[in-house]
C-alpha cells in the first residue's frame, strides 16, 4: 500500500509550498480520488508520488519501503496524464507494448499481451493505426492500456478524463472503474470533477490549498462534507450556516449539530432537489426565478427566515410562476450536515 | 495542445491570396531572375557552350581530372566529418542550454550563437592564430591541416544544431519523457526512445544544412588550406582567378548546384512537416534545474564552450601585441595601407564601405524577406497553389547553397553589357549580398508567420477589425521581434559576407573582409598584426548586432 507521510512540495520563488504537509494511505487494490480546484496542488502531490518532484519534508512509501532514493522508472508506477502524452511515432501496438519492449520481452508476448489489453480497454484490432487518427477518447484508452501494460503496483491518473466531453467522460469513466477493478489495479487518481471522482474511486481526499481538508471513503465524504467550501466543491447546490440552518433542518424533523434540536448553531449542505414545492409544506416563500427542465422544475425561491435557497417543482406538475407564493417540503436525505462552518457564514 | 492542428481549416484565410499573391511575388521574383538565375545560368552556360555550339564533352573532361577528383573527395569527406562532429557535439550542447536552468544561460546561448555570423574570414584567422606554430595550440602541429579546417566548420555550425534542434527540444512535452520514465524506461531509454525520436527531424534539417554550409564555406578553407587543401568552392575561386581557366570553373560551379539543389530537396521533402501553430499563451517552461545525471552533457558543453572562446580568445590577445610587447600599435595601424602598401586604401575606409553596404543590403534583402515571408507561408487552398508556393519557396532557398563565388563570377561575366551594364555600379556588391542574406531572413520570417494560428485572424476578422488591422494586431505583434533580429542578421551577414564580395568589390572600394584576407596573404608582421586587429574590429561589430539581436529574445521558432 501507499503512505504519503507529511509530504510538503515547494517550487522556488512561490509564495506558499504546492503541496503542504499532505498525508495519505492507500490500499492495495483501492482507488483513491484527490479532488480539488486547479492550483490546489494535487497534480504535484501526483508528480511527487511519482517521483517527479523532489519532496522538502515527508515521505513516500510504498510496502513499507521509501522512495526517497528510488528514482521515477524504479518505482513499478505507471502515469498516465490529462491528455495522454502517446507517443507520435508509434502506432497503437507501438506505443501499448512500449514498456513491455523497454523490458526485453519476446515479440509474440508483447503482441499478445498488447492484444489482451486493447480489448480490455474496448479498441479490439486498433494496433496497427497510427495516434493521429484516434480520437480523444481513443487515445485515452491507448493510454490507460499502455499504462497497465506492466501491472503497475500503483497506477497513476493526472485529470484522465477531463479533455473529453461529457458524454465520452461519463462512458470512459466507468469503463475505467470497471477495468481498474478486473485487473485488481490500485491507483490514484487526481481531478477537479467531482464526477468523475464519484465514478471511478473507491475513496477520496479534498485538498485545497496544498492540504488536504477531508479523507475518506467517496461514501463518507459525500455524507458529511468538512465545510461550506468542501460541501460545494462536492456539488451541493446550497450551503446554510447559523439560524437559517437550524431553522431547515427543524422543518425537515432533523436533530441539529449537538444531537438534540436544532439550536442556531448548525451548518448544513443542500442538493437542489432537498426542498420541494408542496402544498402545505412547513417552510414558505416567494419565487424569483423558474426554469423548467427535462426532470422537474428549477427554482430559486426566498424563504421566509432562512433566505434565497434551490428548490424543485414536483415534474408533472405545473411549476409555479415567478412573484408565486409557495410552500416547501424538506428531503434530509438530500442534506448533508457540515462537520465545521464554513467561515464565510450564509452562502448559495 | 495538438488539437488546434486537427480543427485547423485550411482554406485561405489572408487578406491577400490569388492575384494578391502573385503580384507579391513579382518583385522578388523579379529581381532573383535578374540578379540569381541570370548570373548562375550565364556562368553555367560559360561551361558548357565553347565558341557558340554545346560542348558537353569539355565538362566531362574537366570532371575527369585527377585535380578535381581530390577536390570533391576532400569536400565531401571534410563535410561529413564536419556534421558529424557538429551534430554530435551540438546536441549536448542544445540540451544544457535549452532544456536546463541555470544562471547566465541567455548569455551562453547568444554566446554559442555569435560563431555562426562571424565573418568567416574571421574565423579563418583566429584559427590560424591559434594553431600557427608560435600560437596557444602550435605545439599540436594542426596548421595547414584538414583538422584545422574540420575545427572550424565545426566552430562555425554549432550554433545552427543548437538553434535548430534547441527550439524543437523546447517544445517536446517533458510529460511525455514523464509518461516513458513511469513506465520504467530509464533516462538513456527515455532519450532514446522518446526524446531523440521527436527531435528527429530537427537533427536530420540541422545536419543538412550544416553540410551545406560546409560544403560551400570559402573563406575557411581559403585562409586555413591554402593552395593544399582545396574544396569545390575555393577551387573554383582559385580556376577563376589564378588560373583564368573558366571553363574548368563553370563545370564545378555546375556539379556544384546540381549537388546543392538535390540536398535542398531532400531536406525540403524531410524538414516541411506540417507547419507548427503554436498557442503562445499556453507556454510551458519546459527546462528544469541540472542534476547529477547531467553531468556528462554539462562536461561536454563546457568543453565545446572553452573550444569556442579559444580561437576568438587569442584572437583579440594577439592583435594586442606586437614585436614581444603589448601595444594598439595594430589598431592604430588600421588607418595606413599596410606595410609596403599591402592595401590600396586604409582598413578605416574599408571599414566605412563595408557599413554603407550592409545597410543598403540589409534593406533590401528585408524588403524581398518580407515579401518572400509572406507569400510563402500563405496557405492557398488549391492544390496548385501549394505546389507553387512549395516551388517557389525552394527556389528562394537556393542562394543559400548556391556558392557565393559563383554567384559573384557569374555577375561579372552577365551583367557586363547593356541594358544590364553593372560593373562599375555601386550596387552590385549590396545586390550580391541581400541574396546571400535572403533565405536566412525568410527561414527567421516563415515559420513566425506560419506559427500564427489562423483562427487568430478569424476572430479578429469576426470582431470587427479590417484586414489591414489583422495584419496590424494580429500578424504584426508576433512578427516585429522576428522582423528586428532578420535585420539583424542580414546586416550580419552583409558585413562579413567574401565570397561574392572578392569578386564584385571594386579594387579602390573594398570591403573590410577582402581587406582581411589581403592582409593575411601578404608578408610582413604589420600586415599580419593589422588583419588581427581589423578581424577583431569586424567580429565587434558582427557581435553588437547580434547581442542586440539576441535580447530581442526572438521566440524559438526560427528554422534556418
Amino acid at each position: 500500500m501507499l503512505e504519503v507521510r507529511n509530504a510538503t512540495v515547494a517550487f522556488e520563488g512561490a509564495s506558499a509550498p504546492a503541496v503542504d504537509h499532505v498525508d495519505l494511505d492507500l490500499p492495495a487494490g483501492d482507488v483513491l480520488a484527490v479532488l480539488g480546484p486547479s492550483g490546489s496542488g494535487k497534480s504535484t502531490l501526483l508528480r511527487a508520488v511519482a517521483g517527479l518532484e523532489p519532496l522538502a519534508t515527508g515521505s513516500v512509501k510504498y510496502d513499507g519501503r521509501d522512495l526517497a532514493r528510488v528514482p521515477t522508472h524504479r518505482r513499478g508506477f505507471a502515469l498516465m496524464f490529462q491528455d495522454g502524452q502517446l507517443f507520435p511515432h508509434h502506432s497503437v501496438a507501438g506505443n501499448v507494448g512500449y514498456a513491455l519492449r523497454l523490458r526485453h520481452a519476446p515479440s509474440a508476448v508483447v503482441a499478445r499481451r498488447v492484444g489482451e489489453l486493447l480489448a480490455l480497454v474496448g479498441l479490439p484490432g486498433f494496433g496497427d493505426r497510427s495516434i493521429t487518427g484516434l480520437s480523444g477518447g481513443e487515445r485515452q484508452r491507448v493510454a490507460l492500456a499502455r499504462a497497465l501494460a506492466v501491472e503497475p503496483r500503483l497506477l497513476l491518473l493526472d485529470e484522465p478524463l477531463s479533455a473529453l466531453d461529457r458524454g465520452m467522460r461519463e462512458r470512459l469513466a466507468h469503463d475505467l472503474r470497471d477495468i481498474l477493478v478486473a485487473a485488481g489495479t490500485t491507483a490514484l487518481l487526481v481531478t477537479h470533477d467531482q464526477e468523475e471522482a464519484f465514478a471511478v474511486a473507491d475513496r477520496m481526499a479534498l485538498m485545497r490549498a496544498g492540504r488536504v481538508v477531508q479523507a475518506g471513503t467517496v461514501e463518507e465524504v459525500w455524507r458529511a462534507p468538512a465545510d461550506a467550501e468542501a460541501a460545494r466543491f462536492l456539488g451541493y447546490a446550497t450551503v446554510l450556516v447559523g439560524p437559517a440552518a437550524s431553522l431547515l433542518l427543524a422543518a425537515g424533523g432533523g436533530r441539529g449539530r449537538s444531537g438534540g434540536p436544532a439550536d442556531g448553531r448548525d451548518a448544513v449542505a443542500l442538493r437542489r432537489s432537498a426542498l420541494r414545492v408542496a402544498a402545505g409544506g412547513p417552510l414558505r416563500g416567494r419565487v424569483l426565478a423558474s426554469r423548467p427542465t427535462p426532470g422537474a422544475a428549477r427554482l430559486t425561491v426566498v424563504v421566509d427566515g432562512v433566505g434565497e435557497v434551490h428548490a424543485v417543482a414536483e415534474p408533472g406538475t405545473v411549476p409555479p410562476a415567478v412573484g408565486e407564493e409557495v410552500h416547501l417540503v424538506v428531503d434530509l436525505t438530500r442534506t448533508a450536515p457540515l462537520r465545521e462552518d464554513g467561515a464565510d457564514g450564509r452562502t448559495s | 495542445m495538438s488539437r488546434p492542428r486537427e480543427r485547423r481549416t485550411n482554406r485561405p484565410t489572408r487578406w491577400w491570396s490569388g492575384a494578391g499573391l502573385a503580384a507579391m511575388a513579382a518583385l522578388p521574383v523579379l529581381v532573383l531572375g535578374v540578379f540569381f538565375v541570370l548570373p548562375v545560368a550565364g556562368m553555367v552556360g560559360r561551361g558548357f557552350f565553347s565558341s557558340g555550339s554545346l560542348d558537353v564533352g569539355g565538362v566531362l573532361e574537366v570532371l575527369g581530372r585527377p585535380r578535381v577528383h581530390r577536390v570533391v573527395w576532400f569536400t565531401v569527406w571534410s563535410s561529413t566529418a564536419a556534421t558529424a562532429l557538429t551534430v554530435g557535439l551540438g546536441l549536448p550542447v542544445t540540451y544544457v542550454l535549452h532544456r536546463l536552468r541555470f544562471p547566465g544561460r541567455r548569455l551562453l546561448r547568444g554566446f554559442v550563437l555569435m560563431p555562426f555570423v562571424m565573418p568567416t574570414v574571421v574565423v579563418g584567422v583566429a584559427f590560424r592564430t591559434l594553431l600557427t606554430p608560435t600560437g596557444l595550440l602550435g605545439g599540436l602541429h594542426l596548421d595547414g591541416t584538414p583538422v584545422a579546417i574540420i575545427a572550424a566548420m565545426v566552430f562555425f555550425n554549432l550554433a545552427v544544431v543548437v538553434r535548430t534542434v534547441g527550439a524543437l527540444w523546447e517544445g517536446v512535452d517533458r510529460r511525455r519523457e514523464e509518461a516513458a520514465a513511469a513506465l520504467g524506461a530509464s533516462p538513456v531509454q527515455v532519450l532514446r526512445t522518446v526524446t531523440l525520436p521527436a527531435l528527429l527531424p530537427g537533427i536530420v534539417a540541422a545536419a543538412g544544412i550544416v553540410f551545406l554550409f560546409c560544403a560551400t564555406s570559402f573563406g575557411i578553407v581559403l585562409t586555413l588550406g591554402g593552395l593544399r587543401y582545396s574544396t569545390v568552392e575555393t577551387e573554383i575561386y582559385l580556376l577563376t582567378t589564378q588560373f583564368l581557366d573558366l571553363r574548368a570553373a563553370s563545370a564545378l560551379s555546375v556539379l556544384q548546384l546540381v549537388v546543392v539543389a538535390l540536398l535542398l530537396y531532400v531536406a525540403q521533402r524531410t524538414g516541411s512537416g506540417d507547419p507548427q501553430v503554436l498557442d503562445r499563451t499556453a507556454e510551458r517552461e519546459s527546462s528544469r534545474r541540472p542534476r547529477r545525471g547531467d553531468a556528462s552533457a554539462v562536461l561536454v558543453t563546457a568543453v565545446v564552450l572553452l573550444f569556442l572562446a579559444a580561437p576568438l580568445g587569442t584572437l583579440v590577445l594577439r592583435s594586442l601585441h606586437r614585436g614581444g610587447g603589448w601595444t594598439l600599435a595594430n589598431y592604430r595601424a588600421l588607418t595606413t595601407r599596410g606595410e609596403g602598401g599591402a592595401l590600396l586604401v586604409p582598413v578605416s575606409q574599408a571599414l566605412d564601405n563595408s557599413w554603407r553596404v550592409a545597410v543598403d543590403a540589409t534593406l533590401l534583402a528585408m524588403v524581398l524577406g518580407i515579401l518572400v515571408a509572406a507569400v510563402v507561408s500563405a496557405r492557398p487552398g488549391g492544390r496548385l497553389g501549394r505546389r507553387a508556393l512549395a516551388v517557389l519557396d525552394g527556389v528562394f532557398m537556393l542562394p543559400l547553397g548556391v556558392s557565393a563565388v559563383t554567384l559573384g563570377f557569374g555577375f561579372l561575366i552577365t551583367l557586363d553589357r547593356p541594358p544590364l551594364d553593372l560593373r562599375s555600379s555601386a550596387y552590385l556588391v549590396p545586390i550580391a549580398q541581400a541574396l546571400v542574406a535572403l533565405p536566412l531572413v525568410v527561414r527567421t520570417l516563415a515559420p513566425v508567420l506560419r506559427s500564427v494560428d489562423p483562427r487568430q485572424r478569424q476572430a479578429a476578422a469576426s470582431l470587427g477589425a479590417s484586414p489591414v488591422r489583422v495584419a496590424l494586431t494580429v500578424d504584426l505583434p508576433a512578427l516585429w521581434r522576428p522582423l528586428l533580429a532578420a535585420t539583424g542578421f542580414a546586416f550580419a551577414v552583409s558585413l562579413g559576407e567574401f565570397g561574392a564580395t572578392s569578386f564584385l568589390a571594386r579594387p579602390e572600394r573594398p570591403t573590410l573582409p577582402v581587406e582581411i584576407y589581403q592582409l593575411v596573404s601578404r608578408p610582413g608582421e604589420q600586415n599580419v598584426g593589422m588583419a588581427l586587429a581589423a578581424s577583431v574590429v569586424l567580429g565587434v561589430l558582427t557581435a553588437g548586432v547580434m547581442v542586440l539581436v539576441e535580447r530581442l529574445r526572438t521566440p524559438p521558432v526560427g528554422r534556418w
